[in-house]
Parts: C-alpha cells; sequence; structure tokens
C-alpha cells in the first residue's frame, strides 16, 4: 500500500489516525483560531486597520474637490514644477491625485492630528506606498477611498507608487511632511 | 479504439500509448517554455540589480510581463497536463478518455501560448500578466491566454473523463490512490479558476477590440485573483501530490492515515476558493467583514490542510524509514535518506522550502492588517518565488528526474550534475527570496525599474540595507538561473542524446491493477512515546515556533506605525 496505489482497505475514511497527526492536528487548529482571533481582535484593539469608506468617483468631481482645498489652503509651492504645499486644518478632507505619473498636491500634516485623506486615480491603478513607514495601499481608477490617518512621527515623508502604471512608473513620487 | 500498453521494466508502470504521448508532448513544451522564462529572468534580475540596472525601462517591463506569464501560466500548466495524464492513465493502468480531444486541447494550449508571446514580444502588451484594465494591451494578448485556458480546460475534462474509463473498466480495485485524490482536487480547483479566468478574460478582450467600452477595474481586480490565485491552489495541490508520489516512489512510504491526507484535499476544494480577497486587501470598496473571512479562507481552514500536508508527507518517509531500520534517536531516518538521489532531494527541499518561507510569509501576508506592510513591495514575488519556484518548480524537477528512464525511455545523462542541481537551484532560490523578503520589508516595490526613481525631485532615497538586499537578490537570482540552466540541459540532453533504455513488454490489453494487499503489521510497530514519527514531529514544532514568531514581530511592528482607521 503506498500513495500512488489504492488504499487497501475499501473504507479509507475508516483508516485510523496516528498519535502524531491527531496532536499537531489539534496544535495547528488552535493556531488557526489565533490567528483569525487576532485579525478580529486588532478591529477591536489595534489602531492600525484599513477603512473600507470608498465612494464611486470621476477624475472630473475628484480633481474639483481636490482643486478646492489646494485653493484654500496651500502654503507655498515647491520644485520647478511649482507644485502646491497644502496644510490643512487637523480634522479636515485632505485629498491625494494619483495620475500619470506623479501625486498631487505635497501635504503638509500634525503630527498626531487625524485627518481624512482621499485618494483615487485619474487613470490607471497606482500604489500608495508612504516612505519609510512602509504602509501600502492599493489606489484603484473610479473608486474613492477614504483613510483616516494619524502620523505618530514627524519628519519627510514619501510616496513611491508601487503599482505598474506604464512607463514613468518608476519615477511617480510624492510628499508628505509632518510637523 | 485500439491501442498499446507498455509496462516499465524500471518502474512497473505501465504507459498507454495515446497517454504516453500527450504526458510527453505537454512535459517538453512545459520545459521549452520554461527555458524562455528563465531567459527573460536574466534580463529582469540584471535590471533588478541596482549595480547592474541592465535594460531599458520599456524592455524591462516588456520582459517583465513575459517572464511572469511564461512561467506562472505556460510552465506550470503544461506540466500539470502531463501530471494529470499520469495520475489517471498510469496509476490507475487505463486508456486515456477521447485522445483526440486531449490533442485538441494541447494544440489550443499552444497555439494560445505562442500567439500571446508573439503579442507581449511587440512590445505594446506590457501590462504585467495581471492586466489590470483600464490599461490595454493587444487583443491578441487575451485572445492567446483565452485560447490556453480553453485548452487547459479540455484536458481537465479529459482527465475527469479517464477516471471514468477507469472505474467503468475495473482497471483498479476500490478507491483511487491517494495522488490520484490529489490529481483530482486540482482539476476541481481548476475548472472553477479557469471558468473565472473566461468570465473576465473574455469581456476585457471585448474591450480591447473596441466591441464593450468600459470593464470596472475593481470588479476586474476581484475577478481576475479568483483566477490568479486560485490558479496556485491547483498548483499547490498538485506539487503536494507530486511529495506524496515521491514519498512512495523512493521509499514505498505509504500515507500515515488516508483518512486524514485526504480529508485535507477536501479542505482545499472547500476553501480555497476564497483566496481572491488576499490580493484585495489594500483596496477601497470590499467590507472588513468580507476581507477577514475570505483572506483566511474561513477562518484558516486550507492553512490548516497545508500543515496537514507538510507533517503527514515527511511522516510518512519516516515511518517508511524506520520500518526499514533507520530508528536512532530523531532523525537517522532523515540522515540516512537518499539524499544523493536529486528526485528525493530536490522534494524535500521544496518541502522545507514551501513551509518554512513561503507558507509563513503567504499568512502573514493573509492578515488583513498586516497586509498593508508589504502589499505590492518585493516583499510578494519573495513570497511566491518560495511558493511556486521552490515549492511547484522545484517538485517538478524532482519528478522530471524520475520520469526521464520511466516516461522518456533514456538514461540520465549527466547524473552527477543532477544530483547538485536541486541543491544548486533550491538553495540559492530559498536565500533569493529571504532577500526579496528583506528587501520589500524595507519599502522596495516590486514591479519597478529603477530604486533611485529617475533622479526624480521628490524621490524617495532607498536605504544603503535596501540596495544591498537588491545587489544580493542578482547575486542568488544569476545563481538560481544557472541550476534552472542544468536542469534544462539534462532534461533536453537526456532526451536528444541520452542512452536508449528497454520500454518493456507491450500489451494490446491493459494489465489491472491488482488488490492492495492489506498490510499485516499495526501502524505504529517503530517511533518513541506512542508517536510513529518523532522526528517529524520535532520538525513541526519547530515550524510552528518559527511561525508563531515570525508573526507576532510583523504584529508588533505594525503597531508603532502611522494610526489609520
Ligand atoms: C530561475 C530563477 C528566477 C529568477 C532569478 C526570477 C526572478 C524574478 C524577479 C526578480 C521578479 C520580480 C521583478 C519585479 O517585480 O520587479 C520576478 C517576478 C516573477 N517571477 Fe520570477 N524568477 C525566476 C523563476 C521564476 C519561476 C520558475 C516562476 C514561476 C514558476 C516565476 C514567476 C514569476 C512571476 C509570476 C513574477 C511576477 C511578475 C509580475 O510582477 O507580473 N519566476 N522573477
Ligand atoms: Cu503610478
Ligand atoms: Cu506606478
Amino acid at each position: 500500500m503506498s500513495a500512488i496505489l489504492p488504499p487497501a482497505e475499501r473504507l479509507w475514511w475508516k483508516h485510523p489516525l496516528d498519535r502524531v497527526e491527531g496532536t499537531w492536528i489539534v496544535i495547528a487548529f488552535i493556531w488557526c483560531m489565533i490567528m483569525f482571533a487576532m485579525m478580529v481582535g486588532w478591529h477591536i484593539y489595534g489602531k492600525q486597520n484599513l477603512s473600507t469608506e470608498t465612494y464611486k468617483t470621476t477624475p472630473e468631481l475628484f480633481s474639483k474637490k481636490a482643486q478646492d482645498v489646494v485653493d484654500k489652503y496651500t502654503v507655498r509651492k515647491e520644485t520647478d514644477k511649482e507644485i502646491p504645499v497644502v496644510h490643512p486644518p487637523p480634522g479636515s478632507d485632505v485629498y491625494l491625485v494619483a495620475r500619470l505619473w506623479d501625486w498631487w498636491p505635497i501635504i503638509e500634516l500634525e503630527k498626531d492630528k487625524t485627518y481624512k485623506l482621499h485618494l483615487t486615480s485619474m487613470d490607471f491603478n497606482h500604489g500608495f506606498s508612504l516612505q519609510p513607514v512602509n504602509i501600502n495601499i492599493q489606489v484603484v481608477p473610479g473608486y474613492e477611498h477614504v483613510v483616516k490617518v494619524t502620523p505618530n512621527q514627524s519628519g519627510t515623508f514619501s510616496i513611491v507608487c508601487n503599482e505598474f502604471c506604464g512607463i514613468g512608473h518608476a519615477n511617480m513620487a510624492g510628499r508628505i511632511y509632518v510637523k | 479504439m485500439s491501442t498499446t500498453y507498455r509496462t516499465c521494466p524500471r518502474s512497473g508502470l505501465q504507459f498507454e500509448a495515446q497517454a504516453e504521448r500527450l504526458m510527453l508532448v505537454n512535459a517538453v513544451a512545459a520545459v521549452v517554455f520554461l527555458l524562455v522564462g528563465g531567459i527573460l529572468a536574466v534580463g529582469v534580475v540584471l535590471t533588478r540589480w541596482p549595480a547592474v540596472h541592465w535594460l531599458s525601462a520599456d524592455a524591462f517591463y516588456m520582459v517583465l510581463t513575459a517572464h511572469g506569464i511564461d512561467m506562472l501560466i505556460f510552465w506550470i500548466i503544461f506540466f500539470e497536463m502531463a501530471v494529470l495524464y499520469f495520475c489517471s492513465s498510469t496509476l490507475l493502468r487505463c486508456r486515456i478518455a477521447t485522445p483526440r480531444m486531449a490533442w485538441l486541447g494541447f494544440a489550443l494550449m499552444l497555439i494560445g501560448a505562442v500567439t500571446n508571446n508573439v503579442a507581449v514580444f511587440r512590445g505594446s502588451s506590457s501590462v504585467m500578466m495581471t492586466s489590470y484594465v483600464p490599461m490595454m494591451a493587444e487583443p491578441a494578448f487575451y485572445l492567446g491566454l483565452i485560447l490556453f485556458a480553453v485548452g487547459a480546460l479540455i484536458g481537465c475534462f479529459v482527465f475527469l473523463g479517464t477516471l471514468v474509463v477507469a472505474k467503468r473498466e475495473k482497471t483498479y480495485q476500490g478507491s483511487i490512490p491517494l495522488v490520484t485524490f490529489g490529481a483530482v482536487t486540482a482539476t476541481i480547483i481548476a475548472v472553477f479558476t479557469i471558468t473565472s479566468g473566461a468570465i473576465i478574460l473574455i469581456p476585457t478582450f471585448l474591450m480591447s477590440v473596441g466591441v464593450i467600452n468600459q470593464v470596472d477595474p475593481l470588479v476586474y481586480r476581484t475577478i481576475w485573483w479568483a483566477f490568479g490565485h486560485s490558479s496556485q491552489q491547483i498548483n499547490v495541490a498538485a506539487h503536494i501530490s507530486i511529495w506524496y508520489a515521491i514519498a512512495a516512489i523512493c521509499f514505498g512510504a505509504k500515507p500515515m492515515s488516508e483518512r486524514v491526507s485526504r480529508g485535507a484535499f477536501l479542505l482545499y476544494i472547500l476553501f480555497l476558493q476564497l483566496a481572491s480577497a488576499h490580493h484585495l486587501l489594500a483596496d477601497p470598496g470590499m467590507s472588513t467583514e468580507w476581507k477577514v473571512v475570505n483572506t483566511s479562507y474561513f477562518m484558516y481552514f486550507a492553512v490548516l490542510a497545508s500543515m496537514i500536508h507538510g507533517l503527514t508527507i515527511p511522516g510518512a518517509i519516516e515511518v517508511a524509514q524506520r520500518e526499514k531500520g533507520y530508528t536512532k534517536g530523531l532523525f537517522e531516518w532523515l540522515r540516512k535518506a537518499p539524499w544523493g538521489n536529486p528526485v528525493f532531494s530536490g522534494m524535500f527541499i521544496s518541502l522545507i522550502g514551501f513551509g518554512f518561507l513561503g507558507g509563513i510569509s503567504g499568512v502573514m501576508m493573509g492578515t488583513e492588517q498586516l497586509n498593508m506592510l508589504i502589499h505590492n513591495t518585493i516583499y510578494v514575488p519573495g513570497h511566491f518565488h518560495a511558493t511556486v519556484v521552490v515549492g511547484t518548480t522545484l517538485s517538478f524537477m524532482a519528478l522530471t528526474y524520475f520520469l526521464i528512464p520511466v516516461l522518456f525511455k533514456r538514461e540520465m545523462i549527466n547524473p552527477g550534475l543532477a544530483k547538485l542541481q536541486p541543491y544548486m537551484f533550491g538553495l540559492s532560490m530559498y536565500f533569493f527570496c529571504l532577500v526579496m523578503m528583506g528587501a520589500g520589508t524595507l519599502g522596495v516595490s516590486r514591479r519597478h525599474w529603477d530604486m533611485a526613481m529617475g533622479g526624480s525631485p521628490l524621490a524617495y532615497e532607498f536605504p544603503g540595507a535596501a540596495y544591498l538586499m537588491m545587489g544580493l537578490v542578482g547575486i542568488a537570482g544569476i545563481a538560481a538561473i544557472l541550476g534552472g540552466a542544468i536542469y534544462i540541459y539534462i532534461t533536453v540532453g537526456s532526451l536528444l542524446w541520452g542512452k536508449k533504455l528497454d520500454a518493456g513488454v507491450q500489451t494490446t490489453q491493459t494489465i489491472p491493477l491488482p488488490k492492495t494487499p492489506m498490510p499485516n503489521v499495526v501502524v505504529q510497530s517503530h517511533g518513541s512515546a506512542g508517536f510513529a514519527a518523532p522526528g517529524t514531529f520535532a520538525l513541526a514544532m519547530v515550524f510552528l515556533i518559527s511561525f508563531v514568531l515570525y508573526y507576532f514581530i510583523n504584529w508588533k511592528y505594525l503597531s508603532q506605525v502611522w494610526g489609520l482607521s
């Protein structure tokens, strides 16, 4: 009898369990339940849970909202492309546009304050990869994803695009300052 | 239809003429795509090695698209077709059902694969294997994949039909062997998977020719991954069946308990389909409940199944070895295993790497919140090269070494080199996966041409350690490619120049499998403390401890990043 031959016992489901197997199944099962409980428990006690608040949107609609925030809260411009740096009040809505091939505008936040960050793409899928924190969120065209973020460190943070989005993908960068 | 059967004098296996030819062509097509994919891997690795940075951006993205598809889809699925025919016609000693349909399936797969490759190499289909809409490839890109899928689906039905033939013509008694049972699992998942693929690729094809004007990007991602991930479960079911088969071939090992092993395969069928979710954990749109239930395969039952196979296969080997008298201490059975036989060493290196590197990292990534730490970083290819290369590809290589004399009827050329190959390929792949995971932990992106970000004014300056890791990825990758090249050299070389071996006795009728005799020893005649396989249990505990530690280290890290709610 071997794994490449039919089992000798016709009723293979009555084949006895060895103690090694039985013990391991119990241990593995408990571990699986612990892992499941961790995921659920983190939603109750943990501080890092990705929001699922999502709306359907269009590039026109989203650009307009982003433009409004830029018009209201721009504090300065940076780089020779004159990218606006917006400093919105804590608790407010912040819009970040992903498009071929930049993140627009630059955002300035305050440490330990919470903001509602709205993400969408104007064209293809993009990847919001916040470095060096290493938080990664998929940005899908047509969907506005509202994520509440609370920066817990100050400094300069970069946004790298980590979803392939065409030939300029590797140069697609953005920035968030935390004061 | 008349056909002939031959009994291989080296293995006692019986091959039906049509099935044998089908296995041969599928295996050869697979190896050709592995060769193409392997050559493309050189371009990928030498570009991602920052100090070399070889290809231009557009060439890199084209080569990466082709590498992903040729390896993950064409190499693996062609080989799986050969495995399906082996597990049905050969193991059950029956003729293959509808051989003409099987040839049609093969032809469609081949035409599809070539069409897709032509589209990619024309340069305007560099959309990666995932081809997320609205980024569009040429129509021929999707058409090729659809033809390939239809061909593979036909192959699945021929396999199922062959099982019916065997049952009806009574070529075996009792239940089908465990390995065939595993192949059935793979096939059932394949049918589900290929259907999902068709549901999403057909509208996308229509969009590329202008019949439909939109496919929703999020719906695309959801259904594409029901195809893309579930097809990895086909691979898992297939390579686990191969591990059982190799344990049986090299040691005469029998499953510790048929009930446990088959039950674990059943868990795969029941829960694997939920896997699409873990690719969407960082996406908008899906509810938290949906993500949590699905990513854990409904409370980790599929993970449980893999942990069971991970114990029962080495356990079965241990029991077989202990019965042969290797009973000293916990590990004499393992020390005295045939490490110089590439069939065994390949299988064992595959099993350990799949569990420790692929399994642990996969569960970590598939945890809803932890996923945010690695989504789309190069950690992800680090994980799946441990599953699909160390796990699937290396087991297929190990099986090939068994098939060269048995199916190809050739003596293996250069057995000394073959002895080395699993170590060279497997161990450099281990290292390759580890350093990719390391780089991903430092934030390096996947599918990314230039870590320096083309000097963009807002560019992120990756730490030196990240550059170092990517340099090591380059070195380890080249070593692995050389290991792969040796496999191709031995396989193709044996087929072309290997000494022809005796084909064995030909008959016009199948010789049915005799009834398997009942074992006359009690199950637990060896081992200690009532454990038939104490050494395996010790290894399993080492695995569990590594798993638990690594899992909680990641939670600890997550707790320190920005608050998200
Ligand atoms: C033999 C040595 C191999 C090397 C050195 C290698 C190297 C790589 C590297 C470095 C990447 C990541 C590139 C990036 O994301 O920027 C990659 C991607 C990939 N590899 Fe491999 N690979 C090898 C073999 C294989 C095999 C055997 C398979 C499948 C069975 C495979 C399947 C894939 C897939 C599916 C991708 C993802 C492509 C994508 O992102 O669309 N590779 N490979
Ligand atoms: Cu992008
Ligand atoms: Cu991108």
